[in-house]
């Protein structure tokens, strides 16, 4: 009884709104509008399109296609090796002109395996469509195999399959929470994708609540989306769905961070090591959602997603609905081209986002901004300066850490340390350097020891197995040589003098001449293939045996 | 007088029994000290300081016959770490054993490989893959980079490469610290 009342009164409590809030936050200059009252644009099909393999968290995918294939839109061209991936689509159709490294959205700017497609502008799809399927009929297990078929990753900025989340089976779902809280100043392709397709959001979202069967549903959306908002109640009246409930949300950077938005909504903290799964909560994006309806609903792959061009360094900023692959130079010519102001290109917001070195690269599953920014506007950060210890930093950070302490750890490389400070629960929102009056890139010394720590991790692991390689080689060559000592040891003992040996000896010179013998036998025996002989052939064979019984006598002398 | 003789002489019997019993019971086959050193070392199995492979190393680390400066793929940190577990002072790598480098791979030319199996007999991690008289390949998440292939190869087609940054084990740059040092200087 009180788990379930316990659960209901929980669901009850969000349900009606209680909000609570989070540690720190910051409330940040939003820069939406410029984009946000812009209708979405189509991008069209780029000349090229180069398709990452890896565009997610996990294993990458594997191609299945080779230069001059010809693919179909929405043909899958690489295949998830395993339950921790996702298949990749052909955007549009076209010839495969490559499958090669290059650049791809990343902080490195490394490349990676992409597959580049040459357009041919016709969109062709293949002959045979699959049939769209009535959702509500069909088992929640369909709808997590069509959410994988469709390549579907969450799309608010990670990336994580959206299958494993939608699929867990262990645990029972008390809440499905769909996350519109774009709470990072710029990016409004959210906001405009609920403005403009309210319908296929509230469809998607109905679909992941039959997937899942929680007990309640909630759209958490930020209280200054007002026709985000509007656009999405209406959808629910005009669907008559009384089972989702929105919720505004304040608007504090970052309220839309997963951890913290089920903070303001349910009061609880997700276990640093956990996973909200754990708690019976599972949290979408709304463009996942619409993802979803796309894939269930229509059978279409995931092959575009909306992204906001935006930034002073842009002529008219605006949000492109876009193939995944198309470069981000297409998209920048699509809204105007580079003012002559422009500084830096981040893709992702100016808190979380990192600095691209070059335009040619494509969008993928998770771009949703490209940032173009001024000097004026985003200016270099001055020269770090020694920390003060002014305590600033932890005052803001949402997931209650000690920002300074995490430095001074990942400055000096000691790790252990740095992680008994939990610096895995650090989301890397920016708030800290974000306030810092000393202008220490707090966030890149983190990021520099969380991808220290996974090599060293990686290392170890690498090791371990190296070892175990090393000792079963010793092990076998060991074997060997005492099966190799057994045999020799065998071998003396047969041939050392004593009598009874003697007598094996006998044996086995008796033995090796009874296989002789025998082997004569066989060979003096009549072949089998002197049946059914010709006349001709019957005179040659009694002239081979008259010269054989001539030679003879000869022979013998 | 008497009594407290036997007591005590019974007493040592006793304990000298259990004491005895558990030695043999509760034996501990190897050395401790050398799985933890072991632990520590790159398993590279290389064999640049003088022993063949790690846990020999590590063996004469804890009989005190061999320093804790000798391993060169460890570098810097192996030291410390090794430091840190025996109470010693951490010091340089010796430079006679060679120099710490950023980890490798060796790849086989397999257009000029003659398939002789040396460097199968060479691998100390069974990392290469063939048969006498077909082409030799390496298993690259398996190689430890120890090189010890390449000197026994008669065609010379064994190269080495550094391992190959991808998004996943890349690290992100630390910020350099030159305003920053100024408090600590």
């Amino acid at each position: 009884m009180t788990a379930s009342g316990d659960s209901f009164r929980r669901s009850r409590d969000v349900t009606f709104g209680n909000l609570h809030s989070f540690h720190g936050g910051l409330k940040l200059p939003g820069h939406r509008e410029i984009t946000a009252n812009r209708p979405i644009c189509n991008a069209g099909i780029p000349p090229l399109l180069s398709i990452p393999l890896q565009q997610h968290i996990g294993d990458p995918a594997e191609c299945l296609v080779r230069p001059g294939d010809t693919v179909y839109k929405g043909q899958i061209i690489a295949r998830a090796p395993g339950a921790f991936s996702v298949p990749v689509h052909a955007s549009s159709s076209g010839t495969v002109i490559a499958v090669e490294e290059r650049l791809v959205p990343h902080p490195s700017c490394i490349k990676e395996k992409c597959i580049v497609i040459e357009t041919d502008g016709l969109d062709r799809v293949a002959d045979e469509q699959p049939v769209a399927i009535d959702y509500l009929q069909t088992e929640p297990e369909k709808i997590c195999e069509l959410v994988q078929q469709a390549g579907i990753v969450g799309m608010g900025g990670a990336g994580f399959p959206t299958r494993i989340k939608l699929c867990n089976r262990k645990q029972h779902i008390e809440l499905l929470l769909i996350n519109a809280v774009e709470c990072e100043p710029y990016i409004s392709c959210d906001n405009r994708l609920m403005q403009e397709r309210a319908a296929e959001v509230i469809e998607g979202v109905r679909i992941m609540r039959h997937g899942i069967q929680p007990d309640a549903c909630i759209i958490a959306i930020e209280d200054n989306m007002h026709a985000a908002e509007q656009a999405l109640r209406t959808a629910l009246e005009a669907a008559s769905e009384t089972g989702i409930t929105i919720i505004r949300v304040p608007e504090i950077y970052p309220s839309g961070g997963e951890r913290q938005l089920i903070r303001i909504l349910t009061g609880r903290e997700v276990p640093g090591k956990g996973f909200p799964a754990d708690m019976g909560i599972v949290c979408q994006n709304v463009g996942t959602a619409t993802a979803v309806y796309h894939a269930v609903a229509k059978r279409q792959p995931l092959i575009s997603r909306i992204v906001t061009v935006t930034g002073e360094g842009i002529v008219q900023p605006q949000n492109f609905e876009c193939l995944l692959g198309t470069p981000v130079s297409h998209l920048v010519a699509a809204a105007g081209g580079y003012t002559s102001g422009i500084e830096r290109l981040l893709i992702g917001g100016p808190m979380m986002g990192y600095a691209v070195p070059s335009d040619n690269i494509p969008v993928i599953k998770t771009t949703n901004c490209v940032l173009a920014v001024s000097r004026e506007e985003m200016p270099a950060p001055p020269p770090a300066q020694p920390c003060i210890r002014c305590g600033k930093c932890t005052d803001v950070c949402p997931a209650d850490l000690l920002p300074q302490q995490l430095y001074w750890y990942a400055r000096s490389n000691n790790y252990d340390a740095a992680q008994d400070y939990n610096l895995f629960d650090c989301i890397e929102c920016g708030c800290c350097a974000y306030v810092c009056p000393s202008h220490i890139p707090l966030v890149q010394y983190y990021r520099h020891a969380k991808t220290e720590i996974w090599t060293q991790e990686a290392q170890k692991k690498a090791a371990d197995i190296a070892r175990k390689r090393h000792e079963s080689r010793l092990a076998r060559l060991e074997r060997i040589k005492q099966q190799r000592a057994d045999r020799m040891a065998r071998k003396k003992q047969a041939l050392s003098g004593d009598n009874g040996s003697k007598d094996a000896k006998k044996m086995a010179i008796q033995a090796a001449l009874d296989r002789v013998k025998q082997k004569k036998e066989q060979a003096s025996s009549t072949p089998k293939n002197i049946d059914n002989l010709t006349a001709e052939q019957q005179r040659m064979i009694a002239e081979a045996d008259e010269r054989r019984r001539n030679r003879q006598p000869g022979s013998d002398n | 007088m008497l009594i407290a003789l036997i007591t005590f002489g019974l007493l040592a019997l006793v304990i000298g029994l259990v004491l005895g019993y558990a030695a043999i019971r509760f034996r501990v086959e190897s050395d401790p000290i050398v799985d933890q050193i072991d632990k520590l070392l790159p398993q590279t199995q290389c064999g640049q300081c003088t022993y063949p492979g790690c846990r020999p190393y590590a063996e004469a680390i804890a009989a005190d016959e061999a320093d804790i400066n000798q391993c060169p793929p460890g570098g810097e940190s192996t030291i410390q770490a090794l430091a840190d577990l025996l109470g010693k002072d951490p010091k340089p790598l010796n430079p006679e054993h060679g120099e710490h480098s950023e980890k490798t791979v060796v790849v086989i030319d397999e257009q000029v490989c003659i398939g002789c199996t040396l460097c199968i007999q060479a691998c100390p991690v069974d990392a290469i893959l063939g048969a006498a008289k077909q082409m030799h390949t390496v298993i690259t998440s398996e190689c430890t980079g120890c090189d010890l292939c390449i000197p026994p190869c008669p065609v010379e087609c064994i190269h080495v490469v550094p391992v190959k940054t991808t998004a996943r084990n890349w690290i992100w740059p630390k910020p350099d610290a030159i305003a920053a040092e100024v408090d600590t200087a």
